[in-house]
């Protein structure tokens, strides 16, 4: 960098209760979150999986298990997760790929990815959870 | 390079493409799964159970999990190098959930061959 670049104080806010995300910002870091997220209940859906293919008493089991209220909190916290990390994935390929790069339509996209996997979390655990 | 860090990201393009490749994988089961669930001619215990005992899709699904734990594995191991900074820690954290993916690939493989 040449001597005579002027540098720009900028304010840096670090502070989580000072930083306003820009969508884009918001869907990445929700990317992490619900990545995290999924990878802390790996053995819970690995126990689910296998029950629910399992004989009929595991089945009974994981259907008792699922009928408390806080456990179906979690699977619907986790359906969204998935999707999020799905849709924001697939957005972040397309990105890969320089496919919608500029500003205008990175943020139509993130602000695409948060309103359809929050509408296919709710579609899909209202079709699970209530029939 | 003369400061590499030995749990860091070995520097290479090699888990930046595994973890896209892992993540289409992943993409294209979802579909399939997805089709498989509106194909089925009801939707009971049973008809869940014989959709995975079907031979391409329990070897889907097999190769869906692997997928998930190898791209889990790259996902959690990124979160670390970001957050835990001490390298001996650092170490621990990522042999715990390596070790963690390796068991579970074990228990996916068990519970779609029990079928």
């Amino acid at each position: 960098m040449s001597d005579t670049t002027i540098k720009k104080p900028r304010p840096k806010h670090l502070d989580l209760r000072v930083i306003r995300l820009p969508l884009p910002g918001l869907v990445s870091i929700l990317h992490r979150v619900s990545g995290a997220g999924l990878f802390l209940m790996l053995p819970a859906l690995l126990w689910l999986f296998g029950s629910s293919v399992g004989s009929p008493e595991e089945m009974a089991k994981a259907k008792s298990v699922v009928a408390n209220p806080l456990v179906k909190l979690v699977l619907f916290g986790l359906l969204w997760a998935y999707l999020h990390h799905f849709c924001a994935g697939i957005r972040f390929l397309l990105l890969d790929m320089h496919k919608g790069l500029d500003l205008p339509t990175a943020r139509k996209s993130a602000g695409a990815v948060l309103a359809v996997s929050l509408t296919l979390t709710v579609l899909i655990g209202a079709k699970i959870f209530l029939g | 390079m003369q400061n590499r860090i030995v749990v860091g990201a070995h520097y290479g393009l090699r888990d930046w493409l595994a973890q896209r490749v892992t993540a289409t994988v992943m993409a294209l089961y979802t579909v399939f799964f997805v089709v498989n669930l509106f194909c089925l001619p009801e939707f009971s215990a049973e008809a869940w159970r014989a959709m995975f005992s079907g031979g391409f899709m329990r070897f889907a699904t097999f190769l869906f999990w692997l997928a998930l734990f190898f791209h889990a594995w790259v996902g959690v191991r990124d979160i670390f190098m970001d957050y835990i900074k001490p390298v001996g820690v650092r170490l621990v954290a990522h042999s715990v959930v390596a070790f963690l993916l390796i068991g579970y690939a074990g228990w996916a493989a068990q519970i779609l061959w029990r079928l």
